[in-house]
């Protein structure tokens, strides 16, 4: 069976998916609205905690939260299920399909065969959609993906089964009930002043406090853990920002995006020159990105590159500290 | 970002067919989105992150062949895992999975996890136990 499903590619997975299912059900909201609604953009340091040997480093809240935080401002719900048994993961997809509803579904890159080899990573927060069975053969919307590709039942078990951080567990979620008609305006509002509480926390791990702090560290690394190591943290840093899925200067052009949309829903001039303002910004994180990746390439960095683009950062962290401040007012 | 700046660079997603998206200002300043074939710096960084994998492959194959290690560490490293990942996949404690590296333990190892371990790398028992079969 083939549900009758528009793909459309985004940027990010989990705002494409829960894009994609909105406009199945009959509403048509953006991929900048869904991520400025759910509240996704952020920036965390995790030093305690590493993947790919390297402390970890985000551009985004945690995955899943853009979805619920969404769902709950403009009213829709959305059930969620995980399993322990892989034959009734698939069974209750099968049902979902047969039922004619698309499902999102939260998957490990590893083993996704159409991703090119170079990108599969035991990275377990991607998004898709399935939208029909044909021959055992199950039909994929990957927002990430220009058009529609499709995977086998034992390539799908594979993903949906992924082990390791985030292990999805057949994860499947889709939205249940919807409000007559959405009411951005007051979801909006919402989801900008939890950006802002977020990005101005008083804790060193999060917002504006942990860009500093990773300034910080960058300085200290070629020193204290050798300029090998720093360069591959340092890459880390680089790839999180950049990969595909932030739309570029980590997510901070989609929030522009998001912004502009805004204050046309809002009739808020302020938060259009919010904006011009953000978009700067993420050109900053563009060159500190290029810069970093000048000190990674030739590898025989001196301490003086790792200080410029530790300074780089902490102007980052003053410039979004004084954005956020502003925003929180705007609306 | 303006839209005509979004980098086109080589990069190997070509291989793959995949473009990705940016979003971007368009010439009255609205924002759109655009798709690239790559950007360098990003291409860099993930060149050097594959260079340090296949260097710690190579150790760990060293290692084995030297017998210092078992081949579930070299088959671990060429699988860009780490031993939490591995341990999740195997439902094993990750200091049981460790002490498998050791040559003694593994020579010692059951039928069965043997097997599991060789399901887990997707590779027959025998490969898992000669790394250069």
């Amino acid at each position: 069976m083939e549900i009758n499903f528009t793909h459309k590619q985004s940027a990010h997975c989990e705002n494409g998916v829960v894009s994609n299912l909105m406009r199945f059900n009959g509403f048509e909201v953006s991929e900048p609205m869904v991520f400025g609604i759910g509240s996704g953009l952020l920036f965390s340091y995790l030093p305690f905690l590493k993947v790919n040997h390297a402390p970890v480093v985000t551009y985004r809240v945690m995955p899943g939260v853009i979805f619920n935080r969404f769902a709950k401002r403009v009213g829709i719900k959305v059930k969620r299920e995980k399993f322990k048994s892989l034959e009734k993961a698939q069974e209750r997809l099968d049902q979902n399909l047969k039922k004619n509803n698309p499902v999102g579904l939260q998957v490990g890159v590893y083993n996704l065969g159409y991703f090119p080899e170079e990108y599969r990573f035991h990275f377990n927060a991607h998004n898709m959609v399935v939208y029909g069975k044909k021959e055992g053969t199950y039909l994929i919307s990957d927002p990430v993906m220009e058009d529609v590709t499709s995977l086998t039942e034992k390539e799908l078990e594979k993903v949906r089964f992924a082990k390791g951080a985030f292990a999805p567990k057949g994860h499947i979620y889709y939205p249940t009930e919807f409000p007559e008609k959405l009411e951005l305006k007051k979801a909006i509002v919402k989801g900008i002043k939890h950006t802002c509480k977020d990005m101005t926390a008083p804790i060193p791990f999060v917002g504006v406090k942990a860009i500093r702090k990773t300034a910080k560290l960058i300085r200290k690394w070629p020193s204290k853990k050798g300029v090998k190591t720093a360069n591959h943290y340092l890459g880390q840093i680089v790839r999180m920002q950049e990969e595909i899925g932030t739309g570029g200067g980590g997510f901070r052009y989609i929030y522009g995006a998001f912004l502009q949309e805004a204050s046309k829903v809002l009739d808020n001039q302020e938060l259009s020159a919010l904006s011009k303002e953000i978009t700067q910004i993420g050109d900053l994180w563009r060159d500190f990105a290029v810069d970093a990746s000048r000190i990674y390439k030739n590898r025989s960095a001196t301490e003086d590159g790792y200080n410029k683009v530790a300074d780089q950062l902490a102007s980052i962290a003053d410039k979004e500290e004084a954005f956020f401040k502003k925003l929180k007012k705007a609306v | 970002m303006k839209k005509n700046e979004v980098p086109q660079d080589k990069s190997n997603l070509e291989s793959a067919n995949i473009k990705e998206m940016y979003y971007a200002v368009d010439e009255n300043g609205e924002y759109t989105t655009e798709l690239s074939t790559g950007w360098d710096p990003k291409t860099i960084a993930l060149d050097n992150a594959i260079k340090e994998i296949e260097e710690r492959t190579e150790i760990a194959r060293q290692k084995v062949l030297n017998d210092k290690a078992s081949p579930i560490e070299y088959y671990m490293e060429l699988h860009k895992m780490d031993v939490g990942i591995l341990a999740s996949y195997m439902g094993m404690w990750a200091w049981r999975v460790k002490r498998h590296f050791k040559p003694s333990v593994f020579k010692k190892l059951s039928k069965n996890t043997l097997q599991k371990y060789a399901e887990v790398f997707d590779i027959s028992v025998e490969q898992l136990k000669h790394i250069d079969k």
